[in-house]
């Protein structure tokens, strides 16, 4: 399974690539989606500790403001997408050594309340963050190679492209390694953890610095892609997207968050077109549907496919 | 800090009733979320559509009483029975056809089952009653306006505000303290609540105590929305304001908790509109305030008891 | 994976290659030479779900209505007319992927872009990037042409300064006496940027007027029975608010039924799309506003006949009266027949591409049911602004303004290349004289 896997995501991003450059307008939709997929890494960590964030669009937001505060000062990717990414770890140590010691509910509820805390707060420093009209960034450098519109579009496609395949890498051998096994013992008993000698909460602190590292690098990625940021990025809702995703994609794989992250964002733009007055309940029949019918998520799926046919040639 | 009551004591006192009225909804509507979680340990995001429902068909029963020519005083029944009939149908319905297939599922997956409901349900309700505003407020015209004096002056309340909304909150808080502690169902539903191994060992059909708390639990979203809806328009979108506002009651207030929920609705409620007084731009942030602190003195939250750890 | 490894490198020597080729292909396709099309295509980004769904869903219902208008009449140009809706309700990042598709899958000849700010702050930018005209239908914000020249944004009606102004003067002009006021406005971007412009306004006209509250309630808020309290505790003589939607509608509500409107002189600027549902809840005596010129009861209409034609049409539709966004909407239509049959005349009958149409719409004139709208070099629509005090007029059910003033857009707009705030302070008292007498009646 795990070569599959390795197999599967370069196929997965070869495909994408190739989408990208058949469709001038995908290239941005999946640039966007695989930011997406790259925070949603970090809420695949969480759930294998059993614990669900219902507020990690807030770290998402903190790198996409920082990049739109420092743009101006210093317009160039190299510099924006670490800065961003540092300051969602910062920041997520800091809320991760309050909120480490909570479980299930209380630390969903307290994740919730916090992204809440930041969203208000955008909407309310108007003179510092122009409030719901958010703030434009003007077309950064990338390397301190001053490329065109088209030019850094295909510049953070690849960004987001390389960061997904390295962080897709990271979580598997993160989850494979002592830390990652740790994490899956939280969910089961975490008493035993502790008998073992085991901070419980050191362990869960590390994966919910590490999913708000991941969190900032999104951000950034979709900051300097959309290239305008609202408080909307912190709502309750984008931080229910994320998990929607988690879920959409199966929690099974490191390969899910993207498959989920491309589909969610095809189904809506789709269901958009089609219906644009009910994309809502599309999305949301989709979303049921994968729950009750198919709880392994699309990763699910296809590796359900892909060991019946392995049965098969055996 | 004295001469500062002193000076603001008359504001304090109006603050002090602008906060009873909107303590009253508040608590109104997390109640109801409380006891789900409580029992059926499902965080019901869709638990804002069912309020938002509600507001709604409060409204059109409203409509529809008065163009039956029923005098003014059946608009208060009126909002009544739309709660009942929004959380009578579609509480067995949700509970029936979609959260009766993932119980015992992952958490995650119980919570994004009511996310799904939630997002389809945002427009259903565009689907019946459009995006204009609706409104209909026969029931706070009714009752009038009552003069609570201030400063040499007056300043009007509407009674609807001053008494029925803390009044009903009042009487669901009593009422339910009595069901839970006094009959046979709510002790049933308190020993689900407090361990359902054991509960469901001795023989209590959880299933039914699911079906039941759940209706239940959805009548009371329903009602706040409808005691909400004379005063005020109901919109596309206010479900999902609503919402966030109970999560964060809930965590406050301890799990299953009908206590601490009133406490912690009463904390925001007064919180907030003292804000409003004396520094506005805090009003929206109090409730969370309020809960961080809350839960880094007591991360049970206020009543919560401590959980026995698994081993 | 030596083969995977390959054809991926060869994919990016592809990517390399088309970027250059995508390149020459942006620079030569505004200027190509297009053939008429099958059909002219529009993006309309609009809310169609969440509380602003009140403008969006009218703004679409007008669309869709001039669309079937335009095609009997043999569309524009000879061509039929199609509209894409999208909604801008998801957020920035959503509705700028959808601003892409639009354009460059789609192929839409023109965007029609937004109600919201920040949604229009967010698509002009696009708009120059892809080289696509861009028509901002509804949104008001000051920002978009002061913060830089915009080459193929175009805004067919007024802005937040005017629409600020006119009340203001209005107020000055028909209640100088005033000493004390407060405002409760909606927290976001209008909310914050009304206020500002408001009270530089009045510091510069009529300075010492004493502000009692400054009260800032989150967008949506369901309930202002605090804030009520505060204003009836503070007794202000003005009370300004910006508020629309369903929040202007519970806020009036409740300030009628706790007498709030008896003690303050109420002003808002937003207030005639509210009015038919509040009925006779809205008390007479308060200045109100539609963000621009389009009173149903318009005093004296360039061409009545196709104001009250509109009205009737829509009404026989959609069953619901015309509101301002209505307006826009047409307004936004209207312009874009009178630019492309400006541009297909200036080719001599031939189609024109992007660069030409924008052309076209740089100092365009046309017609409104109600008005004749120039749009400046800097993209600005002048729209003139009426500003009334409500009335309670036999026959229709809901308050309506009387004396009304026709403020022309032109004495009321930010002067092109300046900022409204600073503009607003440079205001002498003296701007007074200037305003129209009212039309009584």
């Amino acid at each position: 399974m795990r070569r599959g896997e390795t197999l599967l995501g370069l196929l997965g991003a070869a495909a994408l690539v190739a989408a990208a450059l058949l469709a001038p307008w995908l290239k941005f939709i999946l640039t966007v989606a695989l930011a997406k997929g790259i925070a949603v890494i970090g809420i695949l960590l969480l759930l294998r500790a059993g614990q669900v964030s219902f507020g990690h669009a807030l770290y998402v937001a903190m790198g996409a403001y920082t990049v739109a505060f420092l743009a101006p000062a210093m317009p160039d990717a190299a510099v924006l997408l670490p800065a961003g990414a540092a300051i969602a770890t910062l920041t997520g140590l800091l809320i991760g050594l309050f909120v480490s010691r909570y479980r299930e509910i209380f630390f969903g509820m307290l994740n919730l309340a916090l992204s809440m805390v930041v969203y208000s707060l955008l909407e309310k420093l108007y003179d510092l963050t122009k409030g719901t009209d958010g703030i434009r960034v003007e077309l950064p450098r990338f390397f301190g190679m001053a490329l065109d519109r088209p030019g850094f579009e295909w510049a953070m496609f690849a960004t987001a492209l390389v960061l997904a395949l390295g962080a897709g890498a990271f979580a598997r051998l993160y989850l494979d390694s002592p830390m990652g096994q740790a994490l899956s013992a939280i969910k089961t008993r975490e008493t035993r953890l502790e008998f073992m000698g085991i901070s419980a909460r050191r362990v869960l602190l590390a994966a919910y610095v590490i999913s708000a590292l991941l969190g900032g690098v999104a951000g950034a990625i979709i900051g300097m892609t959309t290239r305008h940021v609202t408080p909307l990025l912190a709502y309750w809702t984008a931080s229910g997207e994320l998990v929607f995703i988690a879920i959409l994609g199966g929690a099974g794989s490191v390969l899910g968050p993207f498959l989920g992250a491309v589909t969610f964002e095809l189904v809506r733009i789709y269901a958009g077109a089609a219906v644009a007055d009910a994309w809502q309940m599309i999305l949301g029949g989709v979303l049921l549907a994968v729950i009750l019918f198919a709880p392994g998520g699309l990763w699910g799926m296809i590796a359900g496919l892909l060991r019946r046919r392995a049965g098969a040639a055996s | 800090m004295a001469e500062w009551f002193g000076d603001n004591s008359g504001l304090l006192g109006l603050a002090l009733l602008d906060g009873l009225a909107s303590a009253g909804l508040i608590f109104l509507v997390a109640v109801g979320l409380n006891l789900v979680f409580g029992v059926l340990r499902i965080i019901n995001v869709a638990h804002g559509s069912l309020y938002a429902i509600g507001a709604y068909a409060a409204a059109s029963v409203g409509i529809v009483f008065a163009s039956m020519g029923l005098p003014a005083w059946a608009s208060l029944p009126a909002l009544v029975v739309a709660a009942a009939l929004v959380g009578g149908i579609l509480g067995p319905l949700i509970e029936r056809l979609v959260l009766r297939r993932i119980y015992g599922q992952e958490e995650v997956l119980q919570l994004l089952v009511t996310f799904a409901l939630f997002m389809i349900l945002e427009d259903v309700q565009k689907l019946i009653w459009g995006v204009q505003p609706v409104q209909h407020d026969q029931a706070m015209r009714l009752l009038g306006t009552y003069d609570v004096p201030f400063a040499g002056d007056v300043v009007p309340f509407t009674a609807y505000q001053l008494f029925v909304l803390p009044g009903v909150a009042l009487v669901v808080l009593v009422g339910l303290a009595w069901f839970l502690r006094r009959t046979l169902t709510g002790r049933v539903i308190v020993a689900v609540t407090t361990d359902r191994e054991a509960a469901t060992a001795m023989g209590i059909d959880a299933r039914r105590v699911f079906l039941l708390t759940f209706t239940f639990g959805a009548m009371l979203a329903a009602l706040g929305g409808a005691l909400s809806s004379p005063t005020g328009a109901i919109v596309p979108g206010i479900g999902a304001q609503t919402i966030v506002l109970s999560f964060a009651v809930v965590a406050t207030a301890g799990l299953g908790q009908t206590e601490g929920a009133a406490l912690t609705a009463l904390m925001i409620g007064l919180g907030r509109s003292i804000a409003v007084y004396f520094e506005p731009e805090l009003e929206v942030v109090v409730p969370y305030i309020i809960m961080v602190a809350v839960l880094l003195v007591r991360p049970q939250g206020l009543f919560g008891s401590t959980v026995a750890r698994r081993i | 994976m030596p083969p995977t490894d390959m054809s991926r490198r060869d994919l990016l020597a592809g990517a390399a290659g088309l970027t250059a080729g995508g390149l020459l292909m942006a620079g030569s396709d505004a200027d190509a030479q297009p053939q008429r099309p099958a059909e002219l295509k529009i993006g309309i980004t609009t809310f169609l779900s969440g509380p602003a769904s009140v403008f969006g869903v009218p703004g679409r219902q007008a669309a869709e209505m001039m669309v079937d208008e335009f095609n009997q009449r043999g569309g524009i140009g000879g061509v039929r007319v199609r509209a894409l809706f999208v909604d801008e309700a998801p957020g920035t990042e959503h509705l700028v992927g959808e601003f892409r598709r639009l354009v460059q899958s789609e192929g839409v000849h023109v965007m029609f872009a937004s109600i919201s700010s920040g949604s229009c702050l967010a698509c002009t930018p696009l708009s120059r990037d892809l080289q696509k005209t861009t028509v901002l239908w509804d949104c008001a914000t000051q920002r978009i042409f002061e913060e830089g020249p915009q080459p193929f944004a175009f805004r067919t009606q007024g802005f937040a300064t005017p629409e600020v102004l006119a009340p203001l003067l209005y107020l000055l002009k028909t209640k100088p006496e005033f000493r004390t006021m407060a405002v409760i406005n909606q927290d976001y971007a209008w909310g914050r940027d009304s206020w500002e412009m408001w009270r530089t306004g009045m510091e510069a006209l009529k300075p010492g007027v004493r502000i009692v509250a400054e009260l800032f309630p989150r967008l949506g808020a369901p309930d202002f029975t605090t804030e009520i309290t505060r204003l009836l505790a503070a007794r202000p003589d003005v009370i300004f608010s910006g508020h629309w939607g369903g929040d202007l509608v519970t806020l009036a509500r409740q300030a009628a039924e706790r007498r709030l409107f008896e003690r303050s002189t109420f002003v808002l600027p937003v207030a005639e799309a509210s009015l038919p549902i509040l009925g006779r809840t809205f008390p007479a005596g308060h200045v109100i506003g539609t963000r621009g010129d389009h009173w149903n009861n318009h005093p004296r209409p360039k061409d009545p006949a196709r104001l009250r034609a509109l009205n009737e049409a829509y009404r026989a539709r959609f069953n619901e009266p015309v509101i301002y966004p209505v307006h826009h909407m047409v307004q936004a239509f209207n312009a874009l027949k009178a630019a492309y049959e400006k541009a297909i005349a200036a080719k001599g009958g031939g189609w024109p591409n992007d660069m030409e149409l924008a052309a076209a719409f740089r100092g365009l004139t046309f017609d409104s049911p109600t008005a004749t709208i120039t749009l400046r070099e800097d993209g600005q629509g002048l729209e003139d602004q009426i500003v009334g005090v409500s009335t309670h007029a036999e026959g229709t059910p809901y308050a309506i303004p009387k004396d009304m003033v026709i403020f022309p857009a032109a004495m009321v707009s930010t002067p092109v290349g300046m900022k409204s705030v600073d503009w607003l302070k440079t205001l002498k008292p003296d701007i007074l004289a200037q305003v129209p007498a009212a039309i009584s009646g």
